[in-house]
């Protein structure tokens, strides 16, 4: 009887360690910040490179990842041509990238999008947006949304694409 | 036999739990700020053994300069992206523009035509991590080859964001 009331304690404490341990992992939740809420994306309403309407609620039904970037920005430089990829990989299953420059000026902006052949819609945003997103001090940061328009993950810095990768295919 | 028991299970307790708090301690411990000061560490002593590289202020002492000064702190400049400016940017700080385009340098060549060479000057950008800023650097080099010989630049790790408002300095907002 001893032995096994020593038992349960031991366990229980031990499970305890473990739980503290596995919550109070930061990395974790530096990335899972805004999904562990699962908000609704702000909508944004922009005009693309093309002259298009661009509006994130035309694409409910689609995982979408909802890029801030910009052409001086060196990280920016070396992920984009993962999601092109990403985007021609995925396209049939339902992903849809977006990219938001925040870029002053428009005109790198178009050199930038034929020179890296950039298959998926691109528009210059402002400072309003970028602060509805919960404020782009930094580039590039990332959003991956769900079908449903909510915020599954957020990414600030050049991030890992095979996470990237990992997390839409959690949501297809 | 009975209380020895009952104390070997206290004990293992108190051992476990000492443990967990450890372990809370340790892992809470901010993440991104213990990685950005080892490798920022590594980054200043070889930005500092060069000595054309710019000299550094870190965020802490001009956040302290601010949040005391009387209308005495230096000049400060943001030498970055206006998108960035809006959204947050050091009170009290200037907008210049992105000094990487012939457009930023320009302006800030006329901002401070007019000073005295002697005067303070911080400098900073934070669009991105230290060593990927594309504007600090051209900044720091045109008003030293102006003249200018009390300039200093905001040693932002990573970005504004992460290295100035997550950490609670005064932030000032729109133009």
């Amino acid at each position: 009887m001893k032995t096994k009331v020593f038992a349960v304690v031991c366990l229980l404490a031990l499970g305890a360690y473990l739980a503290a341990r596995h919550w109070s992992r930061p990395a974790e939740r530096t990335q899972r910040g805004i999904a562990a809420t699962h908000s609704f994306a702000p909508e944004l309403s922009l005009t693309d490179l093309s002259g298009k309407k661009l509006e994130l609620s035309s694409y409910q039904g689609k995982i979408v990842i909802l890029d801030f970037w910009a052409t001086w920005c060196e990280p920016c430089r070396t992920e984009i041509p993962r999601f092109v990829d990403l985007q021609n990989k995925y396209r049939g299953q339902g992903l849809q990238i977006i990219g938001i420059s925040l870029d002053d000026d428009p005109k790198p902006v178009q050199v930038f999008y034929q020179q890296f052949k950039m298959n998926y819609p691109v528009a210059v945003g402002n400072a309003n947006l970028a602060e509805r997103y919960g404020g782009i001090l930094g580039l590039p940061v990332n959003f991956v949304i769900d079908r449903d328009g909510r915020i599954y993950a957020k990414h600030a810095g050049e991030v890992d694409i095979s996470l990237i990768e990992q997390e839409i295919n959690s949501l297809f | 036999m009975k209380n020895t028991f009952y104390r070997n299970s206290i004990i293992t307790m108190i051992v476990l739990c000492t443990l967990v708090c450890l372990s809370v301690h340790a892992t809470a411990q901010p993440f991104t700020q213990a990685a950005t000061t080892s490798s920022s560490k590594s980054q200043v002593a070889t930005i500092q053994s060069d000595s054309s590289a710019p000299q550094l202020i870190q965020p802490e002492e001009l956040a302290r300069i601010v949040q005391s000064s009387k209308g005495d702190e230096p000049l400060i400049l943001q030498v970055g992206f206006h998108v960035l400016y809006l959204q947050a940017h050091v009170p009290h700080a200037e907008y210049i523009g992105a000094a990487s385009a012939a457009e930023g340098l320009r302006q800030l060549r006329r901002r401070v035509a007019a000073l005295a060479h002697s005067q303070p000057i911080v400098l900073y950008c934070g669009c991105c991590p230290w060593s990927k800023c594309p504007n600090v650097n051209p900044a720091y080099k045109e008003l030293r080859d102006m003249g200018f010989t009390n300039v200093r630049v905001l040693y932002i790790a990573d970005n504004f964001g992460k290295d100035w408002a997550d950490k609670g300095y005064p932030v000032a907002k729109g133009e």
